[in-house]
């Protein structure tokens, strides 16, 4: 049952929930993790009555795989997790997207390494979502800033997850995820649903062409559905040894997101055209948007997609911009990708704030870093 | 239905060396369903990672070839989203007993409906004869060059105290028993499990002084002992070859509600 139009005050990891009753999740499986775990108890509420399913299961391998398994079952599956739990799952990350299997994983990101910081923010698993599992693959991945957007990209996560057969991860945090705030949810919704096999529908999903991404053979309706996260050829025939099908296969499997970049990536662009732009995303992006309503020398690229990397909007205000601080909750991740792009646009001048520890840069610490810089 | 109606002919030959389990296995599964006169269609099939979790590739029908360990977990979540499909598991002693335990152990005791097939050869097969949880103790593997200093696992014994509705564990050598207990686990509402002991004369009869398969198949016919026979906790506790002796039969048959009938999903399958 999808969130009824209106006006909602709501906590973060609660609009969570209410986009992905909206998608269409039938299927949730999670482990208790801090500050994640609202979203469990959210859905074990909100799937009741559903013909959805809610499980609790041993640990978070178990539901990442359940949730797989659920997929090739026809139904929209999700889970919701933070740091130690989003390490477990990576293996059965590679093997979705190996397999093609749409599915959404949330990450409401907790600091670490390890145990670390249970219920403070952080934006340390950024890499990890993309790089964490072995072997070349390519993922989408959101990362919302408000409680609105805790609705909204977890509804754009199901949506692209369907459309490109593809894990997608919103990567949120324990600041967006325990915020609370105004969701607004209107009449329509747009809903996207996989291409299914042999099916025909004038659907978004279905005018991505057939060589990047292969219509989905739903199980128990006669496909003889061959699935495996072994290289596979075409007609699904296990071929690990061959070089050619596992270029071919590879290569698709990252092409189908990468040359389709310009339909997945959604940013915000505050006073574009300023000498110095912040790039920033997530909680993290909170400090430097106060910072650039008010003061007209400043913008900021606001990424609201992270995965595939937004490449276009970060060239664009590089080769416009005299400098640009990067402003992230880690030690510089995404620094390094949005540096070797805006150098490739001409701006040398690339600088960052990284603050660790749970609580994202304030204005101040945003000024006092741009009047270091000499942008202010 | 004929064999090549179950087993996909144009995926022939397979992987599975001359003398393998797998394929005694795959008669007594095929002749179980085809018996039942099950629907095919509506079976879909699962593996995890080994020799013996390749075989859902060979047949014909949907199949989820999964991760090491997980089969288990892969095939909850497909059966409760798609309750109308009967969901077969295939794994091996290393898939199910070593690295998906905790999946094996809250399967039993979630008890969502599906059969589980586990062939328990004693040995890591497909990635060259190590030592696995079930290796009987002072046997010979390539990582137990000294003979295995640790006991094996009782996998049936633990399906039973986690809470499966059925439990059988026979050998390749009692195909007429295992085909019975297959037919039943296929008809049983719930978790059912079923272990066979299996040769695998590759990777574990060679290390042992049983190079060919009959010697094994030998083996297990004087090693086997009846369930009935032998009820007595230390010796069902230990089992495999502690004794020396491979306690089979049907160790429990019982109809605890299944989970699926605990949550309702069965009525919008
Ligand atoms: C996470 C992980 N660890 C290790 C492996 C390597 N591996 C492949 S098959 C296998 C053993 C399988 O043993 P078993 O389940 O007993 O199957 P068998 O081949 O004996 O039938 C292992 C360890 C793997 N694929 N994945
Ligand atoms: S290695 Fe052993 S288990 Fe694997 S196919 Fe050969 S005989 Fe069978
Ligand atoms: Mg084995």
């Amino acid at each position: 049952m999808r969130t009824p139009r209106g006006e909602y005050f709501l906590q973060g990891n609660e609009a969570c929930v209410e986009g992905a009753m909206s998608s269409g999740v039938r299927f949730f499986a999670g482990y208790p993790i801090t500050p994640s775990t609202e979203i469990a108890e959210g859905l074990a509420q909100r799937l009741k009555g559903t013909n959805g399913v809610f499980l609790q299961m041993e640990d978070e391998i178990a539901c990442i795989s359940a949730i797989i398994g659920a997929s090739w079952g026809g139904t929209k599956s999700m889970t919701a997790t933070s740091g130690p739990g989003f390490s477990l799952m990576q293996e059965a990350i590679g093997y979705a997207a190996m397999s093609e299997t749409p599915i959404v994983i949330v990450n409401v990101m907790r600091g670490g390494p390890s145990t670390g910081q249970p219920t403070r923010a952080s934006q340390g698993d950024v890499m990890q979502t993309k790089y964490g599992s072995h072997g070349d693959y390519q993922v989408i991945a959101f990362a919302p800033a408000s409680v609105q957007e805790m609705f909204d990209l977890t509804i754009e996560s199901f949506n692209y997850a369907e459309k490109y057969r593809v894990p997608a991860f919103l990567l949120s945090d324990a600041e967006v995820g325990h915020m609370r705030g105004l969701l607004s949810v209107p009449e329509q919704l747009k809903i996207v649903d996989r291409k299914e096999k042999g099916l025909k529908r004038a659907d978004e999903a279905y005018d991505v062409p057939d060589d990047l991404v292969h219509p989905f053979p739903t199980f128990g309706k006669g496909h003889k559905a061959m699935v495996t996260g072994m290289t596979h050829a075409e007609d699904s025939r296990i071929e690990p040894e061959d070089v050619k099908t596992h270029q071919e296969l590879v290569k698709r499997l990252s092409e189908k997101i990468l040359k389709n970049r310009k339909d997945i990536n959604k940013w915000e662009l505050v006073s574009p055209g300023s000498k110095t732009m912040i790039i920033s995303y997530g909680s993290a992006a909170l400090g430097p948007k106060e910072v650039a309503a008010k003061d007209e020398r400043v913008g900021l690229l606001r990424l609201k997609s992270l995965w595939p990397l937004p490449e276009e909007p970060i060239y664009e205000v590089a080769n416009q911009c005299e400098r640009i601080l990067v402003c992230e909750m880690n030690l510089g991740m995404m620094y390094w990708p949005i540096k070797r792009v805006a150098l490739e646009a001409g701006c040398k001048k690339v600088e960052l704030l990284s603050k660790i520890g749970g609580e994202p840069p304030t204005p101040s610490d945003v000024r006092h870093k741009l009047r270091g810089m000499g942008a202010i | 239905m004929e064999i090549f109606d179950f087993y996909r002919k144009d995926r022939w030959p397979h992987v599975f060396c001359p003398g393998c389990g797998n394929g005694t296995v795959m008669n007594c599964f095929y002749r179980a369903f085809s018996e039942l006169d099950l629907p095919l269609e509506r079976t879909a099939f699962v593996g995890g990672i080994g020799c013996s979790s390749r075989i859902p590739l060979y047949i014909s029908s949907d199949a989820l070839h999964t991760t090491h360990g997980r089969a288990i977990a892969f095939a909850t979540g497909l059966r409760l989203s798609k309750p109308d499909l009967k969901v077969v598991v295939f794994t091996g002693d290393g898939d199910l007993g070593a690295i998906g335990g905790n999946h094996f152990i809250n399967g039993c005791r979630r008890n969502v409906d599906m059969t589980v097939i586990c062939i328990n050869n004693n040995i890591y097969g497909m990635t060259g004869g190590q030592a696995s949880i079930t290796t009987p103790h002072d046997f010979l593997s390539t990582t137990t060059p000294f003979g295995n200093k640790e006991y094996p696992f009782d996998l049936a014994e633990l399906a039973v105290a986690a809470g499966a509705n059925y439990v059988a564990r026979w050998t390749t050598r009692h195909v007429h028993e295992l085909t019975k207990s297959i037919k039943t686990a296929l008809q049983k509402k719930g978790f059912a499990f079923v272990e066979v002991i299996s040769q695998c004369p590759t990777n574990f009869g060679r290390r042992n002084k049983m190079a060919d398969p009959t010697q094994m198949l030998e083996w297990f016919k004087e090693s086997s002992v009846r369930r009935d026979k032998v009820r007595t906790a230390a010796v069902d506790h230990f089992d495999l070859n502690m004794a020396g002796q491979i306690t089979i039969g049907e160790f429990v048959d019982r109809n605890r509600e299944c989970y699926e009938e605990l949550i309702g999903v069965e009525k919008h399958g």
